[in-house]
Parts: structure tokens; sequence; C-alpha cells
């Protein structure tokens, strides 16, 4: 997976737009799923733009199998309609005036293909994707996980050689949104190229990457697999999304001096000077005493702020130093009489809390 | 403006109305309150709905029903309505040819002077026709600036010919076709049309496949328009073209003249006018008739 991979996707890409500015690099090796992840406004779609030709870099360039698509250095330029690019937009932009068979037969006939060639070339896709009797619809005739897989049918029928999806399943609601998912898991893997998926939504992003990019402010914060970025969030934003605590400090020895310059006693690690330090909200303990004797070498006074329902736990929004995401269960909320304002305990093995080096944003 | 709530002015209780059954089931379903309409409105637009109508009522009443298909036989109508129509339709032809991809470049495109080009091809729209009819005269003249060439080199003369009752036309009509058309490309998604170029689709394969059958609804609409101003052009067309019958005289002119010559004639042709207009507003209903915005 190196720059020059010329299989692969490499990006060095600066945007400007207005008072934003995007500077992310990243690559994709072929058949590789990358998912990048970001808040709202963190320059994801912008990115895909970059990627397909719609926004031209101000810095940088694109690299697709060898073929330079964009290079701001030297101004080449590839125009959208020349690069082998399947691009599925979040509004999908089913074209209304055409049927579904001729939305998935459009790539290919204007890239030369007869009218009955493409049209063969869509039933087939269709059918892959098993969507063979919504072929005379109108996109307005179809459910939104329906329009989703037409969309995707008509960006593989170009047979491009990178394949772009922008929050595929946003649009969705949450029953068919788990349905479809599924599905395109399966498509993904299907396909040959590099595929780089943007999205909001962690769970999407664990289940359908193999590899995660999270971008924040225009900015690549963390990359990994999805196994590690969960296990080890390099920022706040990625810990709250994996539902983690995350605290910076120093490490010095077994110890971890936080930056609200509290201490944490931690399991052994290589670590030397600035730190992350994540703790599962499940693995702290909450109890409304002091506890006397206890494995757990972390106890801390706390405040509670504010109690969340999730299915089937309560999490405790705590204020103390450090502050914490704590999930207990219903049962103990209504046993200790839990509630906002309510002083308790907080308590954590050291073997519970994850040790790690600050990796430094590249790009 | 005291702080007393509307209806409890003075002293006692609010005062009720009756509302009928009739208006509570209005009501309930519309939701809101009261729509009837206070006098200071109410009277104006009655006055202003009798203004618009009644001329019109006059038009049907005074009609010669009777004689109407003598007199219409009789006349230069048939004539006249048949050179209006060839002619308009010439005229809207044109106006698609060319006034579509007029709407175009000044929807998508960012030339320099585009805002002065908007100004100026849409200036006809406010334009007397007659001073049109002038400045047509002045161009394409035997001695104007353009026709003088025409005529010594090619022998081609455009004034007081069917061609020039064309060029009116087209003058004046062709500015409501390229507003309503940029209107809707302007309105239109340009999402569509960057999915289109991802797929694959150069520039005119986008116009052609994907810009235009979105905005064919406001096309349809810009050509009934600008037919519907062909047709009943009449200060560029006389001023350019004239008055001849079979050649230059088109339905309004023949109207005109009729009115001193043979009044009934020109009260028969007035009422095929208003009956092509009611086609036109009829065709055009969902678009101005629903009251929308849109």
């Amino acid at each position: 997976m190196t720059a020059d991979d010329p299989a692969g996707l490499s990006v060095e890409a600066e945007v400007h737009r207005g008072a934003f500015t995007l500077r992310a690099a990243l690559a994709a090796t072929p058949g590789e799923v990358v998912a990048v992840l970001g808040p709202n406004g963190s320059g994801k779609s912008t990115l895909l733009g970059a990627l397909a030709g719609l926004v031209p870099l101000a810095g940088g360039r694109v690299v697709l199998e060898g073929v330079v698509l964009d290079d701001a250095g030297d101004g080449r330029f590839v125009e959208p309609a020349h690069r082998p690019v399947g691009f599925v937009f979040q509004d999908y932009r089913l074209f209304p005036h055409l049927s579904v068979l001729d939305n998935v037969a459009f790539s290919p006939q204007v890239r030369g293909r007869s009218r009955r060639e493409a049209r063969a070339v869509a039933a087939d896709w269709l059918e892959r994707l098993g969507l063979a009797e919504l072929s005379r619809r109108r996109p307005d005739r179809l459910s939104g996980g329906q329009a989703q897989r037409v969309a995707l049918a008509r960006a593989l029928a170009g047979d491009p050689s990178l394949l772009l999806l922008d929050e595929p399943l946003s649009a969705l609601d949450a029953r068919t949104r788990l349905d479809v998912q599924a599905e395109l898991r399966r498509h993904l893997a299907d396909f040959t190229g590099p595929c780089l998926l943007v999205t909001h939504d962690p769970l999407e992003a664990l289940v359908l990457a193999d590899r995660l990019v999270v971008l924040e402010d225009g900015r690549v914060v963390q990359e990994g697999t999805p196994a590690e970025v969960a296990r080890r969030p390099a920022t706040e934003y990625v810990a709250r999304l994996v539902g983690l605590n995350l605290y910076t400090g120093t490490a010095d020895g077994p110890t971890v001096t936080l930056d609200d310059g509290s201490a944490f006693v931690v399991p052994d690690h290589e670590e030397h000077g600035e730190v992350l330090v994540a703790l599962r909200p499940s693995a702290v303990t909450v109890s409304t005493t002091a506890p006397q004797a206890s494995s757990a070498r972390n106890t801390w006074p706390a405040t509670v702020t504010g109690l969340t329902l999730l299915t089937d736990r309560v999490r405790l929004d705590l204020d103390g130093r450090p502050p914490a995401l704590v999930d207990v269960t219903p049962a103990a909320v209504a046993e200790l009489g839990l509630d906002a304002g309510r002083e308790v305990w907080l308590s954590a093995k050291a073997v519970d809390l994850e040790v790690y080096g600050r990796t430094h944003p590249r790009g | 403006m005291s702080g007393t709530p509307p209806g409890r002015r003075g002293s006692g209780a609010p005062r009720p109305v009756t509302l009928g059954a009739r208006e509570r089931r209005r009501r309930a379903v519309t939701g809101g309150g009261s729509r009837t309409a206070p006098a200071p409105l109410l009277v104006p637009a009655l006055v202003a709905v009798a203004f618009l109508v009644v001329p019109l009522v006059g038009l049907v009443v005074r009609a010669p029903w009777t004689d109407a298909w003598d007199i219409l036989h009789g006349s230069q109508a048939a004539t006249a309505l048949r050179l209006s129509l060839w002619t308009s339709t010439l005229a809207t032809a044109i106006a698609l040819v060319v006034g579509v991809p007029l709407a175009w470049v000044l929807a998508r495109t960012d030339l320099p002077g585009l805002r002065v080009l908007r100004a100026l091809v849409t200036l006809p729209l406010v334009l007397p026709p007659v001073v049109g009819g002038v400045a047509l005269l002045l161009a394409f003249g035997r001695n104007g600036f353009l026709g003088r060439y025409l005529d010594q080199w090619f022998g081609i003369t455009i004034p007081f010919s069917s061609t020039a009752v064309v060029m009116a036309e087209t003058f004046v009509a062709m500015p409501f076709l390229v507003v309503t058309v940029e209107g809707a490309l302007r309105a239109a998604n340009r999402g569509y049309e960057d999915a289109a170029a991802t797929l694959g689709a150069g520039r005119m394969t986008v116009f052609r496949r994907v810009t235009l059958p979105m905005v064919t609804p406001s096309l349809a609409a810009g050509a009934v328009l600008c037919w519907a101003r062909a047709l009943g052009e009449f200060g560029a067309t006389i001023t350019f073209a004239g008055s001849f019958p079979g050649r230059t005289q088109t339905m309004p002119i023949a109207v005109y003249y009729a009115l001193e010559t043979d009044p009934d004639a020109a009260v028969l042709l007035s009422l095929v006018l208003l009956l092509v207009s009611v086609a036109i507003l009829v065709a055009l209903r969902d678009r101005w008739l629903r009251g929308s915005t849109v």
C-alpha cells in the first residue's frame, strides 16, 4: 500500500471551499473497502467530489491504477466524464425521466455502446443485484432500499475501476438499513477495484469497511482497521463514536498523569511521554460509598450529571476528575438511587485501561 | 394599540357569531379561521373582475352568431388565420432552435458580460413592439444597415414579406421562451448533471439526455407562451411587414382593419383569437391556475 502502487488509488488532496480546507492523504488497494468516517462538515463529501473530478484540487494529486487523474502541480486534469469512477450519491440522483433499466444503461450507452448492448449490460447488472423485476419502473416508484441498489447498479454498470459511495445508507429507515447493509457488503466484496465509502455512522463503517480513515476538520486524524480504531480511538470524536472514555495524559511508569491533574494506575506498557488512555463505560463500577478494600486500583469520586436509557442499560454521565461515561443496569440505578446530582464513587481496574501513544494526524 | 385582546374591547363577554354546519366543516377540514373577505378588499376585487371580464362578455354577446359562418368565410378571415398560424408556429420553432441554447448559455456558463447579455435579450419583453418593428426596419429594411447588402448582393428584400412577419414575431416572442427556460434551468437540480458526468456523459450528452428532459414541462410552457405572444403580435408586425392580405396581414391586423370596414367580421375574428387564448390557458392550467408559486 505504497503511494505509487500502480494497481490502487493514491490521493494527496488539498481542496479549498470558502474558509474550509481539506488536506488529506490516503491510499486504497484493489478490492479494499476504505470507510472515510467523520462528522458533518469534516470534508468527506468534498474528498469524494475531488476523486470524481467534480471538485478540482488546489494542491496534491490523485493517481488511480498508475494514471494521474488530477495533478495540481502540473495542471493535468481528467474530466469527470473520462474517469473510470463509479459514484453512488447520497440522494442517489436516479434520473427521474428514465426507467430503472435506462438509468442503469445510461453509462454503457454514453460510453459508446449501442442502445441494445447497453440495455443488455444493464439487465445483467439488475439481475445480479436482484432488481430484474423493477427494470421498467420509474425511480419515483421505488422504495429507498430499491433506489439505493439501483444507484449501485448504475454506478457498477459503467465498469468503474474505483467505486465511491457517499453515505450510502443514510437516506434509509433503520429497518431497511440493516437489509441493505448486509447486501451492500456482499456487492462491495465482489468489486475488484478500490472502494471508498463515506459515512458518519460508525456502525456502517465497522461493518462495511476493511479499513477506516477518520476525517475531522479536513484532516485525517486516524487510520486503521475497524478493530484498531474501535479499541484505540485517537480523538475524542472517535472515542465517542465507538463508545469509549478517552483521556489524554503523560505516562510515568505504572501511572499516567492526566491533563486535569488526576492520575490512573495502568497496566504495564511501553509508552513514554504523551499517551491516550481508553476506558470502556461498562468496565467502571459505581458505588455509593468509598470502596474500602478493593482490587480496583483506581477509585475516584464523581457526581452524576445525566442518565440516558440505552436498550438494556443506563449510561451515566459523571462529572469528576476525570469525568466519565459509565454503563450500569437499570436495576442498579434503582437500587443505588442514582439520579442527577448524586455523589458516587467510581472504580476501575488497571487492566481495563488501554494505554497507547498519541498518533499525529498525517496529511 | 392597547393590550386588550381582540373581541374583548370595552366591557362584557365576547360576542359570538353563528357558524353554520357547512362553515364548521370547512374550517375543520382546511383549518384556520374565518375566510370571509372584508369589504375594503372585496369591493375593489369585484371591480377588477368586472373590468377584465365585461369586455369579453360583450364580445360574445355582440357576435353575429347567425351569420357567423358566412361572414368568416367571405372575409379574409381564413387567409389571415392560416397566415397567423403558420407564421407564429414557425416563429416558435425558430425560438426553440436558437432560444433554448441561449437559455442554457445564460443559465449555465459564466461568460463575461452575461448580465448585460441577459438584459439585452430580455429587452423585447418590455420594449413597445412598435419600436421593435422600427428597429427591424432600420436593420433589415432596403436601406437598413444589413438589409441594404442583402438587397444589393443577393436580391433579398425582407420588409413587407411573410418572412418579415416571422421575424417580427420571433423578435417579440422569443424572450418569453428564453426567460421561461432559463428560469427552469436555474431551478433544476444540478446534481443530476454531476451524476451524468460521473457516468461518462460529456457536456452535450448531459444536455441532451438529462438537462433537456428534466426541463421539458417548462420548455413546453415557454413554447406555448411564445406561440401565443407571436399569434397576438401586432405592433412590430405592422411596422416591419405592413398589412398585405394573404402575405403579411395576420389575424390581429385583420381584426384592426375589419373594424373599419366590416365590424361583424372584426368581432368574429376576435372571438376566434379569444378561443385560441382560452385553449392556451387550459393547456397551461397546471402551471398558472393552481395558485401555487411554481
